[in-house]
């Protein structure tokens, strides 16, 4: 993953109630939320958050609700002022920003997609794709071209004189993606983006998301509960708990790796064998010497290989990438893998 | 002697109260006694409530309770010459643009009148119905006779219910920024419109001579301006919290968010107050005809004083039909905003 790092949290803490110092000090002894808030009546939104988002990539950020997603994602535009911590953008702390160059962030740096879409009803579809240089006070005539381009690219040809209400959910959103991309901002904030919507719609915008991705490389902060969401779009995965990151990295690592019983829950549901690539279960060799029944790619699923092997577990696989042998795949490595690693090794003692 | 003499005994207070107590007979009570010429011997079913009137029998020092209307008459008396230096001057204005927009109306001939009514009904509220419903009854109204005094009315109405606007959306809007400024807020426009009308015409009839218009200008803002004040605040607060989390996000200022979101989306709410608002105005300009207010309302006080019973009936249709005209008319605009925004 490049090292290039446009975000970067730091020890932030939030602390929701009317005199949080105090018990912003009792959360640094130790304090847990659900102690804080039946002690002091005070909620706790983030507890000591260091993430840092790769610069062009897609960061997820997943948890459970009320685990602090939304507090967390509007810290990065400071939509909630924290109570303490430093939020670096492009190496500047924004906390430092005064109101204009807050503007100035939101603006041309930074902008938002959210799950109940946030259109303004009175603006036509054009108007409300051209909110950031609207705001700017640039005139609709001006504006129209740049976001008449970016509405034919999220799949609303003609729609631009249509009223929000006129179009259906997931055109509604569409439009809440063009807006985000007429800003021309490095970063995308995605607020449970596609949560309102129905699940073929749904894939539509991943997809879609996935598409501009490959040919724009913004740096996109997404959020979501849903797990399939979250390894499908993820480059980088934060997992979220009662306002705490229980583990963030390598969505394949995460899903091998679990560190804790609540991450265990989450991905004990998954489809492993359509999520987990070779790469992530394949014993790293160059000289992949021996009998093999074929070649897969790094970055085929599980699940293609299965197919490819007809089931048959005695197969190897000589792994590559771009053409190079970068490893060998045992079809016994891959069944291991297909199961949650606490099922195969000691009983779990949750149900 | 009177009822309450032995707690001022009790105290020790009698001679603070004054020995002689055969002064003025003031209350009536002391009248009766008097005339019947008994002691009064006050049974336990007729203790009267220890009132001012009651103490005052007891003890002279203590004031009478008409003592106290005549305070505050007498200080209402000694502000009202520096009140009337603030307040004159600043609603002169109003006493103005009264007078014009009632030469006005009634200067217009009815063939220009009538249509651009008709004129103003149609782009307003875009409704053919509409517009013949107001030619109807402009035309009734004019054919009985009736057509100077709805102008007046009209006028006044027009008059008023602008200004009520113009100060009632910027208040509603202050309210809306402030906690502060609607707890404030709140007692002052419950006490507006709870108060009876007849008892805002009563302190203004002392500030301002009957001759002037501003006397039943104020009184008609006053009792008016509440609903679009009210529905003007909680417009604001309704607006989706997060439409306005999008405005920030994409780094608003607050005047833009002030102008391109909240009040185009607090406009229905807002359209609703001024509907009332008018409303109000009509109710209340019928009353002010007390105080001189030209227009349909002296026909209605006309018959009541002389028993006219066809004119009070006839001018009270007459308002009737212009209450239902000015409700259309502000509705229709309303359902056209509605429909704009879903
Ligand atoms: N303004 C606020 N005042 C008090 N507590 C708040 C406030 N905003 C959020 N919280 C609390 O902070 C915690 C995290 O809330 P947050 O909205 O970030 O959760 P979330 O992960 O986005 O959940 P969801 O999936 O339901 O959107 C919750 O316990 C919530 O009750
Ligand atoms: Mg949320």
């Amino acid at each position: 993953m490049s090292d290039n790092i446009k975000i970067s949290v730091r020890h932030l803490y939030k602390i929701f109630g009317d005199d949080p110092q105090p018990a912003l000090e009792m959360v640094k002894a130790g304090m847990t939320k659900t102690e804080l808030m039946e002690q002091e009546q005070h909620v706790l939104g983030l507890n000591d958050i260091n993430v840092d988002m790769p610069a062009g990539r897609t960061t997820v950020i997943m948890g459970l609700s009320g685990s602090g997603k939304s507090t967390l994602i509007r810290h990065l535009n400071r939509l909630i002022e924290p109570t303490s911590g430093e939020v670096w953008v492009d190496g500047e702390n924004i906390l430092e920003y005064n109101e204009r160059q807050l503007r100035g962030l939101r603006q041309h740096k930074m902008s938002m997609v959210f799950q109940k879409f946030a259109l303004l009803p009175h603006r036509t579809v054009l108007q409300n794709a051209g909110m950031a240089p609207a705001v700017e006070g640039k005139s609709e005539r001006k504006y129209a071209d740049e976001a008449t381009k970016w509405l034919e690219r999220v799949g609303l040809q003609g729609q631009g004189n249509q009223y929000p209400h006129q179009l259906s959910g997931g055109m509604q959103q569409r439009v809440g993606i063009a807006r985000a991309l007429t800003s021309n901002s490095d970063i995308m904030l995605m607020d449970e983006a596609f949560s309102a919507l129905d699940p073929l719609i749904r894939t539509d915008m991943q997809n879609l998301l996935i598409d501009l991705q490959a040919e724009l490389q913004k740096t996109v902060v997404f959020i979501t509960h849903d797990l399939d969401e979250a390894l499908k779009l993820a480059d980088h995965l934060v997992i979220l708990k009662d306002g705490f990151v229980v583990q963030q990295g390598e969505p394949q690592h995460i899903l091998l790796n679990p560190n804790d019983p609540y991450i265990e829950d989450f991905v004990s549901d998954i489809n492993r064998a359509r999520v987990l690539r070779v790469r992530s279960v394949m014993i790293e060799t160059t000289d992949a010497e021996g009998e093999v029944s074929g070649e897969v790619d790094a970055d085929d699923t599980l699940e293609s290989v299965i197919s490819k092997s007809e089931g048959d577990t005695t197969r190897r696989y000589r792994v590559t990438r771009d053409g190079q042998p970068v490893g060998m795949l045992d079809m016994r490595r891959l069944v291991r893998a297909l199961v949650p690693r606490d099922a195969s090794g000691e009983t779990r003692m949750t149900g | 002697m009177a009822t309450y003499d032995f707690v001022f005994e009790a105290l020790g207070l009698k001679e603070a109260c004054g020995a002689d107590d055969g002064g003025g007979l003031s209350s009536m009570a002391d009248l009766m006694g008097d005339a019947t010429g008994e002691d009064q011997v006050v049974s336990l079913w007729d203790t009267p409530f220890p009132s001012l009137d009651a103490l005052h029998e007891a003890c002279p020092a203590i004031p009478q309770s008409r003592e106290v209307t005549r305070g505050l008459e007498q200080g209402f008396l000694n502000i009202k010459d520096s009140l009337k230096v603030v307040v004159d001057p600043l609603t002169q204005p109003l006493s103005w643009a009264l007078n014009e927009a009632l030469w006005i109306m009634q200067a217009t001939p009815w063939w220009i009148m009538i249509p651009l009514l008709m004129l103003i009904v149609y782009l307003v509220g875009r409704s053919a119905k509409l517009v013949v419903l107001v030619a109807v009854c402009f035309g009734f109204l004019a054919f009985i006779d009736y057509y100077e005094y709805t102008m007046q009315t009209l006028a006044i109405i027009f008059v008023c219910a602008f200004i009520c606007v113009l100060f009632g959306v910027p208040i509603g809007i202050a309210m809306s920024r402030s906690d502060r400024v609607q707890r404030g807020m709140i007692p002052v426009l419950d006490m507006l419109q709870t108060l009876p009308p007849f008892v805002y015409l009563i302190p203004l009839i002392f500030l301002f001579s009957v001759t002037e218009p501003k006397l039943y200008g104020i009184a008609i803002i006053l009792y008016a301006m509440v609903p679009v004040i009210r529905l003007t605040d909680l417009g604001i607060r309704l607006v989706d919290q997060d439409v306005i989390e999008a405005a920030d996000a994409f780094g608003m200022t607050k005047r833009q968010k002030l102008y391109g979101v909240q009040i185009p989306l607090a406009l229905p709410n807002i359209m609703a107050g001024v509907n009332q608002t008018i409303m109000m105005s009509l109710a209340m300009v019928v009353i002010a005809s007390l105080v001189s207010a030209p227009g349909l309302g002296v026909l209605v006080l006309r018959g009541i004083r002389s028993l006219e019973l066809g004119v009070g009936l006839l001018s009270g249709l007459g308002i009737v039909l212009l209450a239902i005209i000015l409700d259309r008319v502000t509705k229709a605009a309303l359902a056209r905003i509605n429909a704009a925004q879903k």
